[in-house]
């Protein structure tokens, strides 16, 4: 007999009373392997407009593409004191910033490695259920062969690939429109 | 590798789409373009996977976190989360989060015309135990008005935020009370199409976890999305002997 899933609702505007002790903007403490990467961002609605009352919530790998996780069943070991996961609001600006390490690729379906990417979860007011989305890095060559952003025409790929800023591969900004012009790809999971 | 099985999709009907135009805050907020389906790897069946160690025991009782008793009527919410093939959820962590009993949050943007209450926060966590139940002692949070239409009231609500065992089982939602005369005029509780959807989301007044001269119980049982059955693959290539 198979029970019905529980429907989602919204985080509304007061959603920090019940998250904020789990805040996480550092993924990646000082013992953690890997390069370090500072992403920030804007969320933005579908007039331009900044979202204060939204928070991002990020999953990956570590840096050898090993989840911390029991059904992961790669022969990889992984990091005691790294979780892959992290969990920041946006601010009156709509900004929200984080740090954590490039993970290393994970198998993808046919047994093709995917390219690295953030698995990313979006909150705010006004969402009735979360959209889901990722983060891909800019200058990676795996991109190009990578199953999930082939699932996306190509003109709406770049708004899943971070940018350099400053020319700086450590520090990228990657924005998440809502709706409308340059709107990002969300995905049906 | 072997294949690995992803979760279950949710049935169409049962979720609410982004787009809800009587929940005014979706018109800005909801995207337009389609979403693109993608297939479970391992990125979506795996998750952050949150170990007892991390809840603070106090943080199940809402009304023992400050000096005195906060003010309202004592409550216990409590209720098994299960997954769709009736499995219990166990260890994953249940977190929530409400107004007091006057309708007031403690929140700095909320400007609604009704007293704090120094002894209450309104959040709380615990994490499930091995049977996939939880327990939380709180106060009924109050009804209160926002600025969604004219005279727009929230019926009382409590949100619920869960994990499960992976990324793609991560659900928020809110509790709701049985018998509240605004739910039938809430357009956040009434943005999914699948009336037997919503009414699970009303917690039932519950005798066996009621205290005798303490507390009401109602018990409040979510569902979070189920395994896929095992792909037959192995079985249809079949064993040489």
């Amino acid at each position: 007999m198979s029970l019905q899933t529980t429907t989602w609702q919204t985080v509304g505007p007061f959603f920090s009373i019940g998250f904020s002790w789990l805040y996480r903007n550092n993924l990646a403490g000082p013992g953690v392997s890997g390069e370090r990467v500072e992403i920030s961002g804007r969320i933005l609605d579908g007039d331009s407009k900044p979202v204060p009352d939204g928070i991002v919530e990020i999953w990956q790998a570590n840096s050898q593409g090993k989840y911390a996780h029991l059904d992961d069943p790669q022969e990889k070991a992984a990091e005691s004191d790294f979780l892959g996961y992290g969990r920041v609001p946006t601010d009156d600006a709509g900004r929200f910033r984080f740090t954590t390490i490039k993970p290393g690729r994970v198998p993808g379906p046919d047994g093709k490695l995917q390219a690295p990417h953030l698995a990313v979860s979006v909150f705010t007011r006004g969402l009735l259920r979360r959209l889901i989305t990722r983060i891909y890095f800019p200058d990676e060559p795996s991109n190009s062969e990578d199953f999930a952003l082939g699932l996306v025409e190509a003109g709406r790929r770049e708004t899943l690939i971070a940018r350099k800023m400053d020319g700086r591969v450590d520090t990228l900004e990657w924005n998440i429109i809502l709706q409308g012009l340059g709107e990002t790809v969300f995905f049906d999971v | 590798m072997n294949k690995i099985p992803g979760y279950r999709r949710y049935i169409p009907g049962t979720q609410p789409p982004y787009l809800h135009p009587p929940y005014v805050s979706s018109m800005k907020r909801a995207p337009l373009q389609p979403l693109v389906v993608l297939p479970h790897t391992l990125s979506e069946i795996t998750g952050p996977v949150f170990g007892p160690e991390i809840a603070d025991v106090k943080a199940c009782d809402l009304t023992r976190q400050h000096s005195g008793e906060p003010l309202g009527e004592r409550i216990i919410v409590s209720g098994q989360v299960m997954d769709e093939n009736s499995r219990p959820v166990a260890h994953t962590l249940v977190e929530i989060w409400q107004a007091n009993a006057a309708g007031r949050y403690l929140h700095g943007i909320d400007q609604h015309n009704a007293p704090l209450d120094p002894n209450f926060t309104g959040c709380g966590h615990a994490v499930t135990d091995s049977d996939g139940r939880y327990r939380f002692v709180t106060i009924r949070p109050g009804e209160y008005p926002w600025g969604n239409h004219h005279n727009a009231w929230r019926p009382a609500h409590i949100h619920f935020s869960l994990f499960g065992p992976a990324f793609a089982t991560r659900l928020v939602t809110q509790m709701y009370f049985q018998g509240d005369p605004l739910i039938p005029f809430d357009p956040i509780f009434n943005c999914t199409d699948n009336e037997k959807a919503r009414s699970r989301l009303i917690s039932q007044f519950d005798w066996e976890t009621t205290i005798p001269s303490q507390a009401l119980g109602y018990r409040f049982d979510i569902v979070l999305s189920g395994r896929e059955s095992t792909p037959m693959e192995t079985h249809v290539h079949g064993e040489k002997s």
